[in-house]
């Protein structure tokens, strides 16, 4: 029989083992949490980033060029990281956004003239958005007169009332359809060892004897140059650079913290840049090898996703595609309007009310119902409105990378936390190879004018 | 009236007509008088900048502006901690605008001139934060000067008045030389101040906070996101920190040590007076999801069976918080809790009337280690204002006041 006391005294010896387990868990808990606070920015702005454009940049890329386009991923992924690496690192250590500090330490005019060009490639982003929702709505048999004004009016009311981070929420679990095109591509069984092979520069393999007959070298001319704009233009586009770093800013992310941070900005980085791998291998082994070479409808776009999903593939190319367009179409033009507001002195967010904050709502509602309403009427053209939305990313990019070194590199702002030197030679590398890349892109695109012109 | 868009780039002549160089920068002495344009940063090529003292300038109009002493009495000019760059440390730049209770950023600067005997000095009158500043920051130099002028008469106007902006500067050597002190702050609610301090950046918050008094920045601390609390406060002078922790209520101030690394909170208690410390100490025991974790041990409490008209009277002689005062504990022979009283029932009361008749049914207690929601639910169903805390031999040990429980609900 059990004594009381001895009851006490096993209920007490219990107490203290709880409680012994929940000090030993208490920090533990602590810790989840504080990561959880700081992770998310990182791997949002990086899946935002494979939106309509992106998917139809990829789509085209793969078609056109098959495994060829391959090698600038690598390079590309590195460009990504190290880019928005530095604005993260200038978010937590200076704890201002980055437009703040080009006003601050550039002055009113220099941040105008940015902002202004912010604000036109970003209503270019906002029209291939809405460009993807067209094309979706397309694939289920809707008409575009339908489908773009419901979405622009859906993602203005959702944003203005407030439920824009549950929506977000639920737009980051349908990005899971990503994996579609991963699944599609190894159903189509491409060769994989050739495709991994051409993560190398191929102009450098085709050197290699044994490996050369496999080597597809593509010929460097002005399409593979716009193609290969546009692929960086999507991939590194300059409204990140202002997102990342006003989402740690927001976030609080204190210099202690900061490593988390940094992590969540490789994370994302790299698993961005897995998609977009898999994406250009199955267009490639789908469209490419079938001599299917330009992507210009959703119905082609799909054709990748056959091996997968059979007849159903334009209906699971039409949802992935929509939620896309959705999920980057209710964070552009709010980021958007945020950052060109906050750099010209205007009160701005979604917690003033409309009278306090009239040119923030103004420009947000602009963007969206602009957006939308130049993608009915350019309706005709809305390949060349996706593919030149990326090009003209690519177009700022430099510019935004630019104003990001000197601001990293500053003494006064960043401590100790200036950029080590290899970051710098690997950071301005970069930068000068997008200007060439889009001087190239420029120069043939008006030579092409004229020799249209002359036609 | 005159912008300091406009003065920047004027061109400077001595007295005898010789040409000096550009302004390219000017400067105001907080230290001599708190709006005067002090000195001007003239430029040439490349030549060493000179500097001209506000008596050495005989006259000023747009684009121009001419000295009454030759260029040989003007000194080098030499980097100066006590002056106020106007266009590096202002334009562009965050201020807080104490009559708004916000933080807007400068577009540009209006100045007066003044005539003092022979010569002209300029004042700062106020700020530009609105569209006329920005349209004459985008289009000075470019387009004619009526131009500017028209388009900016035709813009609503936004400004504030210099007396009322207040200068954000996180380093505290430099805002001693600047003269910037928080003053004005300290007029503001917690709550308003707590708002203008979210917005700034991590440096310029800890330069506020740490210039505040400590009875000003216990307040705001309480209202401002846990997170940043603890970011703020880790960062401050240890007893700095402890003073401003002795002002908060012993239950705030036990939630932000929690949220401390445990050395760092050690410090702080060791910092803090004996008996403060204890209070704060007994209270980090419990575990915040529990009563004992929201509860204050600050509360008020007399004997059940004295009178109305005593307890009144006892009540003026203590210092206690009016505002947050709205239930009396009551305690029995035994020092057992024996019920609570709204202050709104002692009002009313006759003189002599004995507590324990005016006390709330029925009666309500937890203990301190009943779980959170419990408490919530007793909050809802009652309609509480207050609930006591109680240990195992029914003494009072705290109580939980319904903010408490609105700030634990909004986490």
């Amino acid at each position: 029989m059990w004594s009381r006391e001895s009851l006490e005294a096993m209920g007490e010896r219990w107490t203290e083992r709880v409680q012994k387990v929940r000090d030993a868990i208490r920090p533990f808990r602590r810790r989840i949490m504080l990561f959880l606070a700081v992770v998310g920015p990182g791997l949002i702005v990086s899946n935002v980033d494979n939106d309509a454009g992106g998917i139809y940049t990829y789509a085209q890329s793969g078609a056109k060029y098959g495994n060829a386009v391959l090698w600038s991923l690598i390079p590309m992924t590195i460009a990504l990281y190290v880019s928005l690496e530095m604005c993260a690192r200038m978010g937590a250590f200076t704890g201002k956004g980055l437009s703040d500090l080009v006003r601050e330490e550039f002055g009113f005019r220099v941040t105008f003239f940015l902002m202004a060009a912010v604000l036109t490639v970003n209503l270019g982003n906002v029209m291939a958005e809405f460009t993807g929702v067209f094309w979706a709505s397309e694939a289920l048999g809707v008409s575009r007169y339908i489908s773009v004004p419901i979405a622009a009016i859906v993602v203005w009311v959702l944003v203005v009332q407030g439920t824009a981070k549950v929506v977000e929420r639920i737009f980051l679990a349908i990005c899971v359809v990503y994996f579609a095109y991963v699944i599609s591509a190894f159903l189509a069984k491409p060769e994989w060892l050739i495709a991994l092979l051409h993560l190398l520069p191929p102009q450098l393999m085709r050197y290699v004897p044994t490996i050369k007959p496999y080597v597809d070298v593509p010929k460097f001319d002005a399409s593979y140059a716009v193609i290969l704009a546009g692929l960086v233009g999507t991939t590194i586009a300059p409204w990140q650079h202002f997102f990342l770093q006003a989402a740690v800013v927001e976030k609080r992310v204190s210099p202690r913290q900061y490593g988390a941070t940094r992590n969540d900005v490789l994370v994302g980085s790299i698993s961005c840049m897995v998609i977009v791998f898999f994406i250009i291998v199955c267009t490639a082994s789908t469209l490419h090898v079938q001599g299917i070479l330009d992507v210009d409808n959703a119905g082609t776009a799909a054709i990748a996703l056959k091996p997968l999903a059979g007849k159903w593939a334009s209906l699971l190319f039409a949802i992935g595609l929509l939620n896309a367009s959705l999920f980057a179409a209710s964070i552009l033009p709010l980021s958007t309007s945020y950052v060109v507001c906050e750099a010209l002195g205007f009160e701005s967010g979604i917690d003033r009310k409309f009278g306090e904050a009239k040119i923030f709502y103004a420009l947000y509602t602009a963007l969206i119902f602009i957006g939308a309403f130049l993608v009915l009427v350019l309706g005709k053209f809305a390949n060349t409105i996706l593919l030149w939305s990326q090009v003209l990313n690519g177009f700022l990019l430099p510019a935004v990378l630019i104003f990001v070194l000197i601001l990293v590199n500053r003494k006064d702002l960043m401590g100790d936390q200036v950029n080590p030197r290899g970051f710098n030679w690997v950071a301005w590398i970069s930068t000068i190879a997008m200007i060439l890349l889009t001087l190239v892109v420029a120069y043939t695109s008006i030579h092409d004018l004229f020799a249209h012109a002359s036609n | 009236m005159m912008t300091a868009t406009e003065l920047m780039g004027a061109k400077a002549y001595d007295a005898q007509g010789h040409y000096v160089g550009k302004v390219r920068e000017f400067f105001v002495e907080p230290a001599e008088q708190p709006n005067r344009v002090a000195h001007f940063l003239l430029a040439r090529g490349s030549f060493q900048p000179l500097v001209a003292r506000h008596d050495q300038v005989a006259a000023i109009e747009t684009g121009k502006i001419e000295l009454n002493v030759p260029e040989r009495a003007l000194h080098a000019y030499e980097p100066n901690e006590g002056w106020l760059a106007v266009t590096k440390d202002l334009l562009d730049q965050q201020i807080i605008d104490t009559s708004g209770r916000k933080v807007v950023r400068v577009n540009d600067v209006d100045l007066t001139e003044q005539r003092t005997n022979g010569n002209v000095e300029l004042r700062i009158a106020q700020v530009d934060v609105g569209l006329p500043g920005a349209v004459r920051r985008l289009l000075q130099g470019v387009a004619p000067q009526g131009m500017i002028r028209g388009l900016q008469n035709r813009l609503p106007a936004k400004t504030i008045r210099w007396e009322f902006v207040n200068l954000v500067e996180p380093d505290p050597l430099r805002r001693l030389k600047l003269r910037i002190t928080h003053e004005k702050l300290e007029d503001l609610h917690p709550a308003d101040l707590a708002d203008i301090v979210e917005e700034l950046s991590p440096a310029e918050r800890q330069g506020i906070i740490a210039s505040l008094d400590e009875e000003t920045a216990a307040a705001v601390l309480a209202e401002l996101d846990a997170r940043l609390t603890t970011q703020i406060v880790e960062k401050l002078d240890p007893e700095k920190a402890a003073d401003i922790l002795e002002e908060m209520a012993p239950d705030a101030a036990a939630d932000l040590l929690a949220d401390l690394p445990k050395e760092t909170s050690d410090e702080l208690l060791e910092e803090m007076p004996g008996q403060e410390a204890e209070e704060v100490r007994e209270l980090l025991e419990w575990d915040p999801a529990t009563a004992g974790g929201m509860m204050n041990t600050d509360f008020v409490f007399v004997g059940d069976k004295s009178a109305r008209d005593e307890v009144l009277e006892w009540m003026k002689e203590q210092d206690l918080n009016l505002d947050q005062l709205d239930t009396i504990v009551l305690l029995d022979g035994s020092a057992q809790f024996s019920g609570t009283v709204p202050v709104a029932r002692l009002l009313l009361a006759v003189a002599d009337q004995q507590l324990s008749e005016l006390k709330m049914e029925p009666l309500l207690s937890v203990q301190p280690d009943a779980d959170e929601k419990d408490v919530f639910e007793l909050f809802d169903k009652y309609n509480l204002r207050m609930l006591t805390v109680v240990d195992e031999d029914g003494r009072p040990l705290g109580v939980i006041t319904v903010d408490d429980v609105v700030s634990k609900l909004l986490k």
